[in-house]
């Protein structure tokens, strides 16, 4: 198809061995969806997830090497907590970091690139694994065909590698 | 909580022959003997990456010594689902109040006046 997404919808690709990319179309001009990614007042305001959550912590140091982290706390009082560091950060259009949800985690190097049309915003952002092997423990969860996942889908995913 | 759980269910997962083991036993429970035949590979070879997978609660393994059949064990494979999946709704949620959000400030701007310039 010659056309990107609609406005409110979100498409899972794999562009390569290591990489898992969303795509999303927002009907608002470019500086604005670079703002609202970029400034801890905005992203706390949506960047929640679920409802149920809030994020008190939302550290923005935006800068090449400055760090950022943010926490989640659900209302019953479980946190979460991702943290990393700018790499390259080219406003309105390209904002480069590390993520990490903990020593656990592999890090990824995440890369946002926005482009304008007509008003509206596409935003692309790719999450780089360390190894194909980390990518597809990521994958094979299910985030690239959408619907929920369920332990069938899964099961037959494992069987298809066999 | 003491080393994640789910944490080690991604490190087990994280292996191709170990997907293979795994997927092998969705068809039921099997020996180390059988699980070793479509792999180049050792019985000790295949044992490790049994060990690694049980340690992961993936599979449970039975008593007898000799033949000690490993059986899939589905509850932490299905925590990994409900976590991507929670992954995916994050994102899809978060980007739903997003254009609600960006539609606020828009009208917003444009109530505050045209030609001002955002700081």
């Amino acid at each position: 198809m010659a056309t990107a997404n609609s406005v409110g919808e979100t498409t899972f690709t794999t562009p390569s061995d290591r990489e898992i990319a969303m795509t999303r179309v927002f009907d608002a001009p470019r500086a604005l969806v670079w703002e609202v990614h970029t400034k801890a007042e905005h992203l706390s305001q949506w960047m929640l997830g679920p409802e149920g959550w809030t994020m008190p912590v939302c550290e923005i140091d935006l800068r090449p090497g400055g760090a950022w982290r943010f926490v989640w706390r659900r209302s019953e009082g479980s946190e979460m907590e991702m943290k990393g560091a700018y790499q390259e950060i080219v406003p309105p259009e390209r904002l480069v970091s590390t993520e990490s949800w903990g020593e656990d985690w592999p890090e990824t190097l995440n890369t946002l690139v926005l482009s304008e049309d007509d008003g509206r915003t596409t935003l692309s952002s790719t999450v780089l694994y360390p190894s194909k092997e980390a990518r597809d423990a990521a994958l094979e969860t299910g985030m690239k065909d959408g619907a929920s996942v369920s332990f069938d889908r899964l099961a037959d995913y494992l069987r298809s590698l066999s | 909580m003491s080393a994640d759980p789910l944490s080690l269910t991604f490190a087990a997962l994280a292996d191709p022959t170990r997907r293979a083991i795994l997927a092998r036993l969705t068809d039921g429970a099997a020996t180390v003997k059988e699980l070793s035949a479509p792999f180049a590979m050792s019985g000790p070879a295949v044992s490790k990456h049994l060990r690694v997978l049980e340690r992961a609660g993936l599979i449970t393994r039975g008593r007898e010594a000799q033949w000690r059949p490993c059986r899939l064990e589905a509850a932490p494979l299905k925590d990994v689902a409900e976590w991507t999946d929670g992954y995916r709704r994050f994102w899809d949620a978060s980007y739903e109040r997003l254009d609600e959000y960006l539609r606020q400030l828009n009208e917003k701007e444009e109530s505050d006046g045209h030609g001002k310039q955002r700081g």
